[in-house]
């Protein structure tokens, strides 16, 4: 079953193209991430998917009901967790969520208010003002409020930004366990490329209002050849037939000068004879490190190239 | 969909919880304020004028102090929430779950139209003190009030939608909401201003309400009940076709 389906749309403000032509098909279960730098369009497709922002072109279905003229059906599905730390003033936590739950038709929620504070980490805070919580408690609260009406669809936009270890292991946990045991479809927007890269199965990346890449996390992690290999010499130098596979040496450059070098190896094999080839010249090797390509040199290299 | 929806009583409760709880600043402070004015006018123009016969200056003042009370609270109720809630960015609760626009229009105008009618009985309840105050017809009372604090409060919605920032409000309550409450009536009938004042105030619509409340007080006024309630509902479904379609369309809400 298709969560989100995204048509070809496009957006300008001003004159400025936000989005430029975005189709995008996340199916019911995924565990999606939304990447990329800021300004490159990720809230305004979020914010369109979550009907805050109408598109000027193109569509968008969640669970198969368009959110402009089937609006109250699509959101019934959908829960989203605004990047903006906002709360009403006038309530408390469970006030809020008493009232969240309510906006979506739903009354005598406290049963399920009360786990998702409980996992959230909330229920000692439940009567105390929102004014009163401190920024990570309140971004708990938000997360609470997109959770309260159970939607089979979780948008997070950046929903870590700027909060301690803790909640994002309570946040991440709790997440998990909901798209793990209940199938909830969640999208994820974060700057922490660690976290989509232990979180999401799919990604797109975004670049200035176009997606520029859609791959699963594995294919997408098999697309960067090969892992650095990283020696430090305590003695000795490095000879010139290596010298071609140096990508940056201790100082930054690609020709290789000092004592501490980062080689291209496209696999395992590849590494031995390099050992051997130090050996025979003389170099001794004081550390060595051998590091896999992850989310963030992908993300770099497709940002800076456009595309793999 | 139902107006009784969970959707909209939510929101109703919601809207009422919000002014209740600053009671002091929505209820209290505003019943002062009618009783100054009571106290002041009363005190000096007591005995001097005498708009209806028979009809002392301070009983005459006090239904339009009261119906003043109603509207500009009822204005003020939708119209800094929903300011309020836009400038700090939580309107978004109430744009993400699947309400209609008719669920929040009516919660936001039903919450008005309480703290309206709440101000306002807090307005009569300390003002008949100071007078000897008639029914004549109680009817009259209930439907101009209801109908007063149901059109300001619509218009407290488009003010609320429109407004950017709260000096701009502030701008529509001073410059439209209070002028016209002030010059419908509330001090004075126009029967007692020169005749081209008096065709004006015909072009106000404040002055049919507040005429017809005092009818249900008196049993006079300056133009028919029935007259006033035709032009007072027309207003209202002006208003309320003007809010829902700001609504629909997702004017300054959904960009």
């Amino acid at each position: 079953m298709t969560a989100i389906q995204i048509n070809s749309v496009e957006k300008s403000y001003k004159g400025f193209k936000a989005l430029k032509g975005v189709s995008l098909t996340i199916e019911q279960g995924e565990f999606f991430g939304l990447l990329g730098p800021n300004g490159a369009g990720k809230t305004t497709l979020i914010s369109t998917i979550a009907g805050l922002i109408r598109p000027d072109v193109g569509s968008v279905q969640i669970h198969g009901h368009d959110v402009v003229t089937d609006f109250r059906e699509a959101r019934k599905k959908l829960g989203v967790v605004p990047q903006e730390l906002v709360f009403d003033p006038f309530f408390t936590v469970r006030e809020t969520l008493r009232l969240q739950s309510g906006y979506f038709g739903i009354k005598n929620n406290d049963k399920w208010i009360d786990e998702v504070m409980e996992n959230l980490d909330l229920t000692n805070k439940a009567d105390v003002n929102m004014r009163a919580l401190s920024g990570g408690m309140k971004r708990r609260v938000l997360v609470a409020q997109a959770l309260v009406h159970k939607p089979p669809v979780i948008v997070l936009d950046e929903p870590t930004a700027g909060v301690d270890v803790e909640l994002r292991q309570t946040l991440w946990k709790f997440i998990s366990r909901l798209n793990r045991e209940g199938g909830h479809t969640v999208v994820l927007t974060t700057h922490y490329l660690e976290e989509a890269q232990a979180m999401c199965q799919r990604v797109a990346m975004l670049k200035s209002g176009q997606v520029v890449a859609l791959d699963t996390m594995s294919a997408l992690l098999r697309r960067v050849s090969g892992s650095q290999l990283i020696v430090h010499l305590k003695s000795g130098d490095l000879p010139q037939d290596l010298r071609h596979l140096v990508s940056h040496d201790e100082h930054g450059n690609s020709n290789g000068t000092g004592n501490k070098y980062s080689l291209r190896v496209n696999d395992y094999a590849e590494v031995e004879p390099i050992l051997a080839r130090l050996r025979e010249s003389g170099a001794v090797i004081d550390e060595m490190q051998l590091q896999q390509a992850d989310l963030e040199d992908i993300f770099i290299q497709i940002m800076e190239k456009g595309a793999l | 969909m139902s107006i009784v929806s969970v959707g909209f009583r939510t929101l109703f409760y919601k809207e009422m919880l919000r002014f209740w709880k600053v009671a002091t600043q929505t209820i209290a402070a505003p019943i002062l304020t009618a009783m100054l004015y009571l106290l002041i006018f009363g005190h000096v123009l007591e005995g001097r004028v005498e708009v209806y016969p028979g009809v002392n200056y301070t009983a005459f003042l006090v239904p339009g102090l009261v119906m003043m009370s109603v509207l500009q609270n009822a204005f003020a109720n939708s119209s800094s929430s929903l300011i309020q809630s836009k400038i700090t960015g939580n309107l978004v609760f109430i744009l993400l779950p699947p309400l209609s626009h008719w669920e929040i229009l009516l919660a936001y105008v039903s919450a008005s139209v309480v703290r309206g009618l709440a101000v306002g009985a807090g307005v009569f309840a300390i003002t008949a003190w100071f007078a000897h105050l008639s029914f004549a017809a109680p009817l009259w009372i209930i439907v101009f009030a209801i109908m007063g604090a149901a059109i300001l409060g619509t218009l407290g919605v488009i003010a609320g939608i429109w407004a950017d920032k709260f000096d701009q409000l502030a701008a529509f309550q001073n410059f439209l909401i209070m002028p016209a409450t002030f010059l419908a009536g509330v001090f004075y009938s126009i029967h007692s201003l020169p005749r081209f004042w008096q065709a004006v105030s015909h072009f106000n619509p404040f002055f049919y309400m507040i005429d017809g409340f005092r009818h249900g007080f008196f049993g006079q006024s300056d133009i028919s009940p029935w007259t006033s309630l035709a032009i007072v509902s027309a207003f209202f479904a002006v208003l309320a076709a003007v809010a829902i379609n700001l609504l629909r369309g997702g004017y300054k809400l959904r960009h």
